[in-house]
């Protein structure tokens, strides 16, 4: 049976998805992944053209708070359980190019 | 029992609100145990001591003054590491929230609080509820208290493992394909999946946002109840919360079942489920036949198709929800020179083996080319799961079927074949999927000699009829 999904393909999912794989674990996880998409070839197989949809179990849409002022989070305090911060922002490495 | 032994909330919280039991008293009776047994068990990422011996002080303090300190008052109660406890160390069992401490308090552990029960300590899971054994902790495992060469099931082990060896009377845990009902059945206590959207889930570390609901262990129906509605109920912090009040249960518990039309799942009953269990669950629905129930089997088709569902859902779901970990705003940081590869090398180095499969099982279900036959499929499941559920209720009140197919198993035995883990959750999933309440109720044990338990399924804020159930099944126990 062809494979259910390459180690090309579990390679650019875990790019995607900001992880980094070693060999081993690329033949490891590509195996595994597989196992588990071939258990979902029996919803696979069925014609369900007719049926919605359902992403979450209870119909509430739209849900908005009154718009008053209320009391935040302390914004020292979680400033303080970031890696890192400055200037009461989150500092980061470079994001573009070469640090200055 | 009504001294500082006291095993159940009820019995503590009106010793303690009559001032005939100290709080403090209490508290070291359940600590004396932890001290005995922890160390074998590991119930416990984090054990709050202090601030525990402290809130108990103060109800104390509050009874000689007059006050009544709440329906929980003196109530220890042990926390699943996914909530979230102001500036107390919160880590999902992941080593990428290591030492975090949450600004701020879950909505459930406000109302913990605020019922005058005692919170003392955080429990171990699978690394952010992804799993079935509380084998995936980056912490290590919790070990089953009648067997320690066993699991305590998952993801919320530590908090049955907990209520189980008497450490706490109550414990609160989330439940997303099963993580609160599994883990209770394999341990042996009371454990309880509520309607989706009934419990805040404010504070609760996101999983699967459709699927996830905070729920309660115990070790008897009524305290169940009694945590329920303490937590229970709207709370605006949460977009999905129902805006109504947690219907009573507590008042109901003594109706019976006389009269109650209780329907066994067929599909839940061969293959694949252990015949020492199965036997439990048909010894249940006699129990429930002789107190006046009439029972029969009912067949709901779509649940064969929950597990599959469940598996893309979950983790598509999940992919999303844990994005949010790159080292920018909590939790650990791997630095690098650039932000893009910061964020790589925290995450390859934050998240174990089980979090990295489902992130990139939801990634692949949800990307391009993929979405309408994986994801979107698993949509139309959830539909057809609840139409084949909302059939068997127009003619039952009630469901009943193994909360797991087997009891609890060795360590180590399924960590190599994630699929063979996965299948633990095939009695447990269709629940979260159509968003039902659901829970498990200690019923015997099997041939091992280790505890069965027995779910007890209704429709969507059909708790009442669910807890007289198992409150019927309780008592003929006993």
């Amino acid at each position: 049976m062809a494979a259910r999904i390459t180690p090309d393909d579990v390679a650019k999912v875990a790019n995607l998805a900001r992880l980094r794989l070693t060999d081993d674990e690329l033949d490891r996880f590509t195996h595994q992944l597989s196992d588990i998409l071939d258990h979902a070839a029996d919803i696979e197989a069925l014609d369900l053209a007719g049926v919605e949809p359902m992403a979450r179990p209870v119909p509430l849409a739209n849900v908005f708070r009154p718009d008053v002022p209320g009391t935040p989070l302390d914004r020292d305090e979680v400033l303080d359980a970031a890696p890192a911060h400055e200037d009461g922002l989150f500092r980061v490495p470079p994001v573009l190019g070469e640090a200055p | 029992m009504t001294g500082p032994g006291a095993t159940t909330a009820r019995d503590i919280a009106a010793g303690v609100r009559a001032g005939e039991l100290s709080a403090v008293a209490v508290l070291d009776a359940h600590l004396e145990r932890v001290g005995l047994r922890e160390a074998d068990i590991h119930a416990f990422n984090h054990l709050t001591e202090a601030a525990a011996r402290a809130t108990a002080a103060t109800i104390d303090a509050r009874v000689s003054s007059g006050d009544d300190p709440g329906p929980l008052a003196g109530v220890p109660v042990a926390l699943k590491d996914n909530l979230c406890t102001h500036g107390v160390p919160t880590t999902c069992s992941s080593r990428i929230l290591e030492g975090w401490c949450p600004p701020y308090d879950a909505t459930v552990v406000t109302r913990l609080a605020a019922a005058g029960a005692v919170a003392v300590g955080k429990t171990n899971l699978d690394e952010f509820a992804m799993g079935s054994s509380t084998e995936n902790s980056a912490f290590g495992p919790t070990l089953n208290p009648h067997d320690l060469s066993r699991v305590p099931g998952g993801s919320s082990g530590g908090s049955a493992a907990a209520v189980a060896a008497g450490f706490a009377p109550v414990a609160l845990g989330s439940d997303t394909g099963g993580s609160i009902r599994q883990p209770a059945a394999l341990c042996g206590v009371v454990g309880v999946k509520p309607t989706y959207g009934t419990v805040s889930r404010l504070g609760l570390v996101a999983f699967g946002s459709s699927l996830d609901q905070i729920g309660p262990f115990s070790t008897t129906v009524a305290d169940a109840a009694l945590v329920l509605e303490v937590i229970g109920g709207h709370d605006p912090g949460d977009s999905t919360s129902i805006p109504a009040p947690f219907p009573s249960v507590s008042d109901h518990l003594d109706d019976g079942v006389a009269g109650l039309r209780v329907g066994i799942i067929t599909e839940m009953m061969g293959e694949g489920i252990a015949a020492d269990v199965a036997a439990r669950v048909r010894a249940s629905a006699d129990a429930l036949a002789a107190a006046g129930a009439t029972v029969e089997e009912v067949s709901v088709p779509a649940v064969m198709y929950g597990l599959s569902a469940y598996y893309l859902v979950a983790p598509a779901e999940a992919s999303s929800n844990l994005a949010r970990y790159d080292g920018v705003r909590y939790g650990l940081r791997v630095d690098a020179p650039t932000t893009g590869e910061m964020m790589e090398r925290t995450r390859t180095a934050g998240f174990g083996d089980e979090v990295k499969r489902r992130i990139m099982l939801g990634t692949y279900a949800l990307s391009a080319g993929y979405y309408d036959a994986f994801y979107g499929k698993s949509l139309r499941v959830r539909t057809l799961i609840r139409q084949d559920f909302d059939a068997a209720y127009e003619r039952f009140d009630v469901l009943l079927s193994p909360t797991s197919p087997t009891t609890a198993f060795p360590l180590g035995d399924k960590t190599a074949d994630p699929l063979q883990m996965y299948l633990n959750d095939v009695c447990t999933i269709p629940t979260n999927l159509a968003g039902h309440p659901a829970m498990s109720v200690p019923y015997g044990v099997g041939d091992d000699g280790l505890p069965v338990g027995v779910q007890v399924l209704a429709p969507a804020l059909g708790e009442v009829a669910m807890f007289r159930t198992a409150a019927v099944l309780e008592g003929s126990l006993s």
